[in-house]
């Protein structure tokens, strides 16, 4: 059963339409990913389901109430974890952990109670009685996650939750949302680093420019991708890479470079030898060289036709 | 029970991490003192302690009110954390009604300062309490809604502070505070009862002196109506800015 279902969802600022008419369903109990770049129109779409942004246009159920006109009912069993650590920080960590709780009119004893199991949950327990100001990105971030579940919400909306934190610690969040998932919680994910989508996700909508270009399960898209092959070159430099001769090559194909990596997408299997001759004449030495499973992000790019957020020089384009 | 709950946790929170830190209590007992202390050196002789306190209470309770909570309210804005209360499930007047409830408490507890003080220097027999109580309270909510009305209409916290007083300093000269209303320019005048210290004022100054030119229920009335419109209006405004 959809636990969110929205149809013909829009967001309109003057002329400018940030969200345009999209429809979605979040089945109760998945992770659902929200993907797509920097300003597509994900944090405005979780603005408008969670009560922070008027709708324009369209409508919004959630859990079988109007998110419109019950808003007050549809906060109630929702948790919002937005992409910037929101706490208070003049308070400790357990204090704004009770306060979360407050707003939802659990009672102090029961804040403080609920607040020190998830500081313990969270690794946060020594650091839970000093102030928030001297916590560590990570650390906030994760005690942001605490205080968006203090309530145990059924939806849990998280903006961006790895974002500008170190490896471990998003490692450390990404097995506190597998969690949270297993423990029952529906989890409604936006992100822009793909691989985090296709381990935590069941499915997926890519939106761009406000529109949802794609939405189906993880498996299904990279079924899309299986029939491509991708050649992977790990090469000692990529400043003496003939352009010329990859262009000719493969002159309907996508090259990309990501630091000293060559990748070539290409529909037919090629061998590896003839590249790898041409780079040794070349004087450049190559490390590596491999096929490799399209991953979320190139099936992304083969949908999109979208440079992903930045990420990549993409040639031949 | 619940909504109860909520509006306790968003007050307690404030009074502790707002008003009741010590540089806002220091304010609350040298405001008063500094304008107690400007009278003596202009007139250079004992002052009229009861003459002045209506004024100074009024003051005390505009200053600390008006920008404490525009600038406690903008701070939050800014940093996002006035979010997290949006997205509570307590009615959006409750949450507005929470969030200026401790700037109401510390102003009233501000406009009591100057009482204790002249209550040491001044005889306050025949003062009519209920009524002191009344025009404190009353003027401490107007005050606190002019600060949501600011924050409501500011982005910046410097921005909420230069617009308070772009409201305060005029009112000091307009509402009968210290320059009685019949001494204004004719043409002044019309102002004067557009702002709701004047009523206020009044009301202070009927309940210590007895020198009231409104009669006091008509100054509540007036008190009332005030606060009520610029709640209304800024609750409109933070559904209409904030909500967008």
């Amino acid at each position: 059963m959809a636990i969110i279902a929205a149809r013909r969802l829009t967001k309109k600022y003057g002329n400018l339409i940030a969200v345009n008419e999209i429809d979605f369903s979040v089945e109760e109990g998945e992770i659902f990913g929200f993907l797509g770049p920097n300003g597509a129109g994900k944090t405005t779409t979780i603005n408008m389901l969670t009560g922070l942004a008027r709708i324009t246009g369209g409508e919004v159920m959630i859990d079988g109430v109007d998110c419109v006109r019950e808003v007050k009912n549809v906060q109630s069993i929702i948790g919002v974890v937005p992409d910037e650590s929101n706490l208070y920080d003049e308070l400790s960590g357990l204090e704004n952990l009770a306060f979360c709780a407050g707003l939802y009119g659990i009672p102090r004893g029961e804040g403080i109670k609920r607040g020190q199991r998830l500081l313990k949950q969270f690794d946060l327990a020594d650091a839970g009685n000093k102030p928030f100001r001297t916590y560590s990105k990570g650390m906030k971030r994760k005690l942001t996650i605490a205080a968006g579940i203090i309530h145990r919400p059924r939806i849990l909306f998280l903006d961006e939750p790895t974002t500008g934190i170190d490896v471990v610690s998003a490692r450390k969040i990404r097995n506190l949302i597998l969690d949270l998932n297993s423990g029952g919680a529906t989890i409604f994910l936006t992100t822009h680093y793909i691989e985090e989508a296709e381990r935590l996700c069941s499915r997926v909508a890519f939106i761009v420019e406000g529109t949802i270009r794609h939405l189906d399960t993880v498996e299904n898209l990279l079924e899309q991708a299986r029939e491509d092959n991708i050649l992977e070159f790990v090469l000692s430099n990529n400043r003496v890479l003939d352009w010329e001769f990859l262009q000719k090559k493969f002159p309907e194909n996508q090259v990309e470079v990501k630091g000293n990596r060559l990748r070539i997408h290409t529909t037919k299997p090629v061998g590896l030898k003839p590249f790898i001759d041409r780079f040794t004449e070349m004087d450049c030495e190559v490390f590596e060289a491999r096929l490799v499973r399209p991953t979320l992000e190139d099936v992304l790019i083969k949908i999109t036709g979208l440079d992903t957020s930045g990420l990549k020089e993409v040639w031949g384009e | 029970m619940k909504t109860w709950i909520a509006f306790s946790s968003i007050l307690k929170k404030d009074m502790s991490t707002y008003y009741l830190k010590p540089p806002n209590i220091s304010w609350g007992i040298i405001f008063p003192l500094a304008w107690a202390l400007m009278f003596f050196i202009r007139t250079g002789e004992p002052m009229d302690i009861r003459g002045i306190l209506p004024g100074i209470m009024g003051l005390s309770v505009l200053f600390g009110t008006t920008s404490m909570l525009a600038v406690t309210i903008t701070f939050e804005r800014r940093r996002d954390s006035f979010n997290r209360l949006l997205l509570a499930p307590i009615d959006l007047n409750l949450l507005m009604l929470a969030k200026t409830g401790g700037a109401i408490i510390f102003g009233v507890a501000n406009g009591f300062v100057p009482v204790l003080i002249a209550s040491f220097l001044a005889d306050l027999a025949g003062v009519n309490w209920a009524g002191v109580f009344s025009g404190v309270l009353l003027i401490s909510i107007t005050s606190t809604f002019m600060g949501l009305f600011i924050a409501v209409a500011v982005r910046e916290v410097f921005e909420a502070q230069t617009f308070s007083n772009f409201f305060r300093f005029p009112m000091i000269f307009l509402c009968g505070l210290f320059i009685p209303l019949s001494t204004l320019p004719f043409w002044l005048r019309p102002l004067s009862y557009i702002l709701p210290l004047t009523y206020g004022a009044d009301l202070l100054r009927e309940s210590i002196n007895g020198e009231g030119i409104f009669h006091p229920g008509f100054s509540l009335v007036m008190l009332f109506a005030f606060a009520l419109g610029l709640f209304l209006f800024s609750i409109r405004n933070v559904k209409r800015k904030w909500i967008d």
